[in-house]
């Protein structure tokens, strides 16, 4: 879903960024944030809601509005919509408020 | 706890001017924005700006964005930027606590200037929780900063000027806008964004609004109905529109969250978006030495807000004792583009909030 073509914006192919979904391997590239390069992916389903268990996607994409958290290498909570993508991460969906580990 | 001169929370185009008036009036300043760049709006809007050359009119956000910080990057360590950062605590002594990555800290101000900006609204209608759909201006991120298209087939709700600009560059980025609707009996933006979808072919339906999104782990089809004078859907008027994105352009709201936790006075002002901070004619809040402006005091376009960060940066600092060349002749100047900016229809709403607010237009 990425875009081809573009009359104003300059799309340079970028290098990949390796990283993991739910534990399986898939690619972004650089400048992405996690919730773009999932969505690039076709990912649209990022968290659930508390109760009813509702598939929930971003909605704001600018860190306002809690939709897009997720589990990141271990930590819940993160918006991803404003998380650079990193190499290696570890991005899973999160279910209900998420749960904080001893570091 | 370190102290700082001026401290501007917020990078988009109010703050940035704001810094840039304050820096030029030799004051230090700290920039603190959430994002991993500056710019807040400016960095996704690949429009052309209307207004006057003052406000860089004819100019896309994004080369506004690169004039605007080239001009911060004369200012060398009398500007501090802290992005990356979020504001998580405001008090009454104008001290406030900061979240960088794991690292917390707190920072206190001599001028404190708001300029957090807005936040998209949502529409309430069965199934608006699917991903799938998606706030306009976040359609408009991951497109014109990341070069994802949110879908194949979009219907746009609302009719402002983000409706029919993220309209236009749905398309510019390949994406068909199956059509466009609008609650109220009119187009709400201006006629110049309007005219060019309708001439790509695109429906804009008046009187129209999404009765539910269709889909199961996301959309696949939207259910839109005709509204009666009263805005209540008609039975029998339902259409259903094959997409897989709704997307929703029905206004902003002020983000003032920070600013209420001090105890800034704000007012509920349907025109102006929602709650607002209440200002003096320096653009000072209810709290001595903390400013608010851009679409924090009011929803406007980018070239109001770039205005009003300049008149903030003058007074705040004045107040500082910084001497500012022809400071009243250029807050005077100021006011007068402000003025240009809202007037005919498309600035009657905002001319009618600020009247209740108490604020002469």
């Amino acid at each position: 879903m990425r875009i081809k073509e573009h009359p104003i914006l300059e799309l340079a192919e970028k290098p990949p960024i390796p990283f993991y979904f739910n534990g399986k391997l898939l690619y972004g590239i650089e400048g992405d944030t996690i919730a773009s390069a999932l969505h690039a992916n076709g990912i649209k389903k990022l968290s659930e809601s508390i109760h009813l268990k509702r598939p929930r996607g971003f909605y704001c994409a600018i860190g306002n509005c809690a939709s897009c958290n997720m589990v990141v290498d271990g930590e819940p909570n993160v918006r991803t919509c404003i998380t650079p993508l990193k190499e290696g991460m570890r991005v899973e969906n999160q279910q209900g408020k998420g749960r904080i580990h001893a570091k | 706890m370190q102290n700082k001169e001026a401290i501007v929370i917020g990078g988009g185009p109010a703050g940035l001017t704001a810094a840039l008036e304050l820096l030029k009036a030799g004051a230090s300043v700290c920039l603190i924005d959430r994002n991993e760049r500056l710019g807040g709006q400016l960095t996704k809007q690949t429009h052309m700006f209307f207004g006057s050359e003052k406000q860089y009119a004819s100019h896309r956000g994004i080369d506004i964005l690169e004039i605007l910080t080239n001009s911060l990057g004369k200012y060398g360590n009398k500007l501090e930027i802290l992005t990356e950062t979020t504001v998580v605590g405001m008090y009454r002594d104008k001290v406030l606590s900061c979240v960088s990555g794991d690292k917390f800290f707190k920072l206190q101000g001599e001028k404190i200037i708001f300029a957090t900006g807005a936040s998209e609204k949502a529409l309430p209608f069965e199934n608006n929780d699917l991903p799938g759909v998606y706030a306009a201006g976040a359609v408009q991120t991951l497109m014109n900063e990341y070069g994802i298209k949110p879908g194949e087939k979009v219907l746009m709700v609302g009719s402002g000027n983000i409706g029919l600009i993220v309209s236009y560059q749905l398309m510019q980025a390949g994406v068909e806008v199956v059509a466009l609707v609008e609650a109220a009996d009119r187009i709400g933006g201006y006629l110049v964004h309007a005219s060019k979808i309708k001439r790509l072919g695109v429906d804009i339906l008046t009187n129209t609004s999404v009765k539910r999104a269709i889909g199961k782990d996301s959309v696949e089809a939207a259910e839109i109905w005709e509204l009666d004078e009263q805005w209540q859907g008609i039975e029998g008027s339902e259409r259903t529109l094959e997409v897989d994105t709704i997307c929703v352009a029905v206004g902003l709201a002020p983000l003032t969250e920070l600013l209420q936790q001090m105890g800034v006075n704000v007012k509920y002002v349907n025109e102006l978006g929602g709650n607002v901070p209440i200002l003096d004619e320096q653009y000072q809040t209810s709290v001595e030495g903390v400013y608010a402006c851009g679409d924090l005091a009011n929803i406007e376009e980018a070239s109001s807000a770039m205005v009003e960060g300049r008149i903030v940066g003058i007074n705040a600092a004045r107040s500082l004792g910084r001497s500012v060349e022809n400071a009243d002749f250029r807050i005077k100047a100021l006011r007068h583009e402000l003025k240009d900016l809202r007037g005919g229809p498309p600035g009657d709403k905002v001319r009618k909030g600020l009247k209740k607010l108490g604020v002469a237009t």
